[in-house]
């Protein structure tokens, strides 16, 4: 299925720096993507808290954290929603990772990372997954219906935990 | 590393481990990842006995697990049960009885059907409450992952993940297409 790129240039590429920014985590608390330097972080943007639950991406990631964690990433949920929203989606949907809010300026760092929908006011449903050193290591774009599900994710991981070991 | 363009396929082929209905040689595999306690999969779950009705023999159906288990507090020992009841040779027994009494699923229910399965009880329960499957339910889940699936149910056939709807005439079709296809 082809990726649907509707930013101005698409998606931020394999190779180019992540662009650090800081984004609330929750009431009165925030996150910088610079603190996590030293491991990998996944970001998932997706587009609203709430869709239907038993296809729902972040329910998925939800139950894949044990996975994600053997290589020490740090997963990070991001929409345009705000804390307060995330907060209650997180409790009913018993999530055991953090989501930030690009709520304000909205989509800024969705438009950063080239993964905005201008028209429809929310974001892709984009991952990058960013290595120890800041870099982005692989981006991909899913049809905004389409949950993509955790194996890529899985795959650069595992990819990334191979360079570290001598050869 | 580069984009997935192609459909997400099954990374662990279909096997002697597996829960298999029909024979081997048929045309067209189904492979189902679903979960016990997911509404979405009690739906299909007639819908896939009335496929198996019309493709008969040419048709081979696969079951493994996919416990969303944050979201369905009851899914993961359902779908243990059903390893313990396979384990005592009634597998499919056991997965029909958990999709048609959804509703109940606790642990003395699941304990309950066993027994009224004719299963060794006894056996059943400590497999059960020792998790004595719980290694393999893992297993399945991990090799969902790791093709692609995305949400319950998830079906593959003949190793291809299908994106396109699951009622009863798409899917047909589809494994239609795939029977004629050499």
């Amino acid at each position: 299925m082809a990726a649907m790129n509707r930013g101005p240039g698409g998606p931020l590429a394999a190779g180019t720096p992540a662009p650090d920014f800081t984004l609330a985590s929750a009431p009165g608390q925030a996150i910088t993507l610079r603190q996590f330097r030293g491991r990998p972080v996944i970001l998932a943007f997706y587009p609203a808290d709430w869709s239907p639950v038993c296809g729902d991406q972040m329910a998925l990631y939800n139950e894949v954290l044990p996975e994600f964690r053997g290589y020490h990433a740090e997963l990070l949920g991001i929409s345009v929603d705000g804390v307060w929203c995330h907060a209650a989606f997180a409790e009913h949907r018993r999530l055991h990772f953090t989501l930030l809010s690009d709520f304000e300026p909205k989509g800024e760092v969705a438009r950063r990372y080239g993964v905005y929908r201008e028209g429809d006011g929310f974001t892709e449903r984009a991952l990058f997954v960013i290595d120890r050193d800041g870099i982005i290591r692989w981006s991909y774009v899913s049809p905004v219906g389409v949950n993509p599900g955790a194996d890529g994710i899985l795959r650069a991981l595992e990819a990334l935990a191979g360079e570290r070991t001598p050869a | 590393m580069s984009r997935r363009d192609s459909a997400a396929a099954l990374t662990l082929p279909v096997g002697k481990r597996d829960h298999i209905q029909a024979p081997a040689g048929a045309p067209v595999t189904l492979v189902e990842y679903g979960d016990y306690e997911c509404p979405h999969c009690k739906r299909a779950y007639p819908i896939v006995k009335e496929i198996q009705r019309h493709m008969g023999r040419r048709l081979r159906f696969v079951f493994r697990n996919f416990p969303l288990r944050e979201s369905h507090p009851h899914a993961q020992h359902a779908a243990e049960a059903a390893e313990a009841a396979g384990a005592q040779g009634k597998f499919w027994e056991m997965h029909d009885l958990l999709f048609e009494r959804q509703f109940a699923l606790e642990d003395d229910n699941l304990i309950e059907y066993a027994g009224d399965l004719g299963l060794d009880v006894v056996r059943f329960r400590k497999d059960l409450l020792e998790g004595v499957y719980a290694p393999r339910v893992r297993e399945d889940f991990r090799s969902g992952v790791m093709s692609g699936v995305n949400g319950t149910p998830t079906f593959f056939i003949n190793g291809v993940r299908h994106d396109d709807a699951w009622d009863v005439e798409p899917l047909l079709a589809a494994l239609e297409r795939s029977a004629a296809t050499p």
